[in-house]
């Protein structure tokens, strides 16, 4: 059964006044247990409102939201143990820290769920091993870290609150290249580690190409396709024309198609183009 | 819950009220307010809400947004409404049980308020739904101007005001923001026991003092990078500039205060 579900999810912003605005409109999807998704769209495609609903943050304007086949509406008082179960990292998460340390900032969320405090402890030196934070960080302020060291401990506050699916709003926005690729290993190996399920937004297909085992693509309100990645890159042309970067290698490939040289079909990782290029030189000889 | 504030919101379009020249709309409602607090007689009232409706459809807004900006204070105006009607004697007792006593003044003094501060609030909504905040301090700059003089920092205040004007639609985004991070991790900000809410808001209030000061400097660094030093010497984008229809607009105001005076006098 899909850990969650949604059903004609619509969501209009500010209805009523001259600025309504339908951020998603009829979305259906399922997303299986222990998967890695990549969410991907362009700005303003509403990307940012569909997660919000997975752990009821945004009540529906109509349609429905399914965790573990219930309604997470059904009953509104409940909708707190929704949140436990579907953590939500926002963007830019290093702006919500606000204790004055790195310990008390990760404890936050399992001290919101009542655990123990013996619970509370080893929950969170054993995040902050898995998301890279050395336990001499955690009596130091939050505020002194660099930006990526922050971002990991706001991270880390979600990840202790042990969610069946954790969601991260790009993640890796306003990262450098290693920044970016450290951030998103860890969650790799996380979700690995877990078995948990996991969902990344990015607007990037370079940043989900790599890690991410089914994609799902919004476009203007709308969900495009959910399917894995290799063939939401055999899309890859309907993809470049709404405005979405498709991995470069998977342009050079395109290109190198488009000029006869055909090595295959849906290249989106640079091993697997290594690959199938040795491939190729052998079968000509050329090796 | 914060989306839904509309008091001070700015709806931009192109009637009549909107394209008037802010000066003008500022002095026509000073004018406005003094028509109501002028008129004691139901006549007065009368014109005070003609002028008010009639404005109202001249701007083109709809009328639901009028009532959503008097609703949050809805049950404040209904308790002063009750105090009055029950204490306040004057006039013929119409009833009388106890300490409680209505009479024809009472009835009269509660429904004079409750149509005074309603059309108070229309009125002065419809100054912010028809003119951006930029156009309003700009013309309160304007028309202070000549207090200049008396070395009053009407500049200074003006640019304080637009900059506060302007980064209210943020700082609600960014709590609204900030609400929701925090709700994710089980913060409870509208249920739970005291001390849980107490240190709950703490969550909210630290990472929005913190991102407030990051923006103040930011943008005084942003300013200084642009030159700006003050009002002295600095030219304008936008000129404020008057046309007939404000002169129109200002007489037919001051027609409607003349006619609540000229009624107060005869009855
Ligand atoms: N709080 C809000 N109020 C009004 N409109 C919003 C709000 N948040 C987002 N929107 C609008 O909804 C649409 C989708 O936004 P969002 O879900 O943030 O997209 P994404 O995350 O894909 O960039 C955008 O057009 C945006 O302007
Ligand atoms: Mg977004």
């Amino acid at each position: 059964m899909a850990i969650l579900k949604t059903e004609d999810l619509t969501y209009t912003y500010s209805q009523g006044t001259p600025f309504e605005k339908t951020a998603i409109n009829k979305v259906n999807l399922e997303i299986e247990e222990g998967e890695l998704v990549g969410v991907m769209g362009h700005t303003g495609s509403g990307k940012s409102t569909l997660i919000q609903h997975f752990n009821g943050l945004l009540e529906p304007t109509s349609g429905k939201v399914y965790l573990d086949g219930e309604d997470i509406w059904a009953d509104k008082k409940k909708i707190r143990d929704v949140r436990f179960k579907v953590g939500l990292v926002f963007q830019y998460p290093e702006y919500q820290i606000f204790e004055d340390t790195v310990y008390k900032d990760i404890a936050f969320g399992p001290k919101n769920m009542g655990l123990s405090d013996d619970e509370i402890k080893s929950r969170v030196y054993e995040t902050a091993e898995n998301i890279g934070i050395s336990p001499e960080y955690m009596e130091r302020s939050p505020f002194e870290l660099s930006g990526g060291q922050k971002r990991r401990v706001a991270i880390a506050g979600v990840m202790a609150m042990k969610p069946k699916v954790l969601i991260l709003d790009e993640p890796t926005a306003g990262l450098d290249p290693k920044g970016r690729d450290k951030i998103l290993g860890l969650i790799k190996s996380y979700q690995q580690k877990t078995n948990s399920t996991v969902l990344i937004v990015s607007h990037s297909m370079e940043d989900i190409a790599e890690y991410a085992d089914k994609i799902l693509v919004m476009n203007k309100a709308e969900l495009f396709c959910y399917d894995t990645a290799v063939n939401v890159f055999g899309l890859s042309n309907e993809i470049e024309q709404m405005g979405l970067d498709v991995p470069q290698i998977t342009r050079v490939f395109n290109k190198l198609k488009e000029r006869g040289i055909d090595l295959g079909k849906e290249v989106f990782t640079v091993n697997y183009a290594k690959d199938l290029v040795l491939k190729a030189l052998k079968e000509r000889g050329l090796s | 819950m914060l989306k839904d504030i509309t008091i001070g919101q700015f709806f931009p379009g192109t009637s009549l009220i909107h394209r008037l020249d802010p000066r003008f709309k500022l002095i026509i409602t000073l004018i406005f307010l003094i028509m109501l607090f002028v008129g004691d007689s139901p006549i007065g009232l009368v014109i005070g809400a003609v002028f008010t409706f009639l404005s109202i459809a001249l701007s083109k807004i709809k009328p639901k947004l009028f009532f959503k900006s008097i609703k949050p204070i809805l049950p404040f105006l209904i308790i002063t409404a009750l105090l009055n009607l029950f204490f306040i004697t004057g006039g013929d007792v119409l009833f009388k049980w106890r300490f409680i006593t209505i009479t024809t003044g009472g009835i009269k003094t509660s429904v004079f308020m409750i149509a005074r501060i309603i059309l108070l609030i229309s009125g002065s909504s419809l100054l912010t739904y028809t003119t951006s905040p930029i156009a309003l301090t700009d013309a309160i700059e304007r028309l202070l101007s000549p207090l200049k003089k008396l070395k009053f920092p009407v500049h200074e205040l003006a640019m304080m005001m637009t900059i506060a004007l302007r980064f209210i639609p943020t700082l609600i985004e960014e709590t609204d923001k900030i609400i929701s991070a925090q709700k994710a991790r089980g913060a409870e900000i509208s249920t739970g026991s005291l001390a849980a809410r107490a240190r709950n808001i703490v969550s909210i209030l630290v990472p929005l003092f913190i991102s407030s000061f990051r923006r103040a400097e930011e943008l005084a660094t942003a300013m200084e990078c642009r030159c700006y030093n003050g009002g002295e010497g600095r030219t304008r984008l936008r000129q404020l500039k008057s046309s007939m229809c404000d002169y129109i607009a200002l007489a037919v105001t001051l027609l409607f205060l003349a006619a609540v005076i000229i009624v107060n006098i005869i009855f």
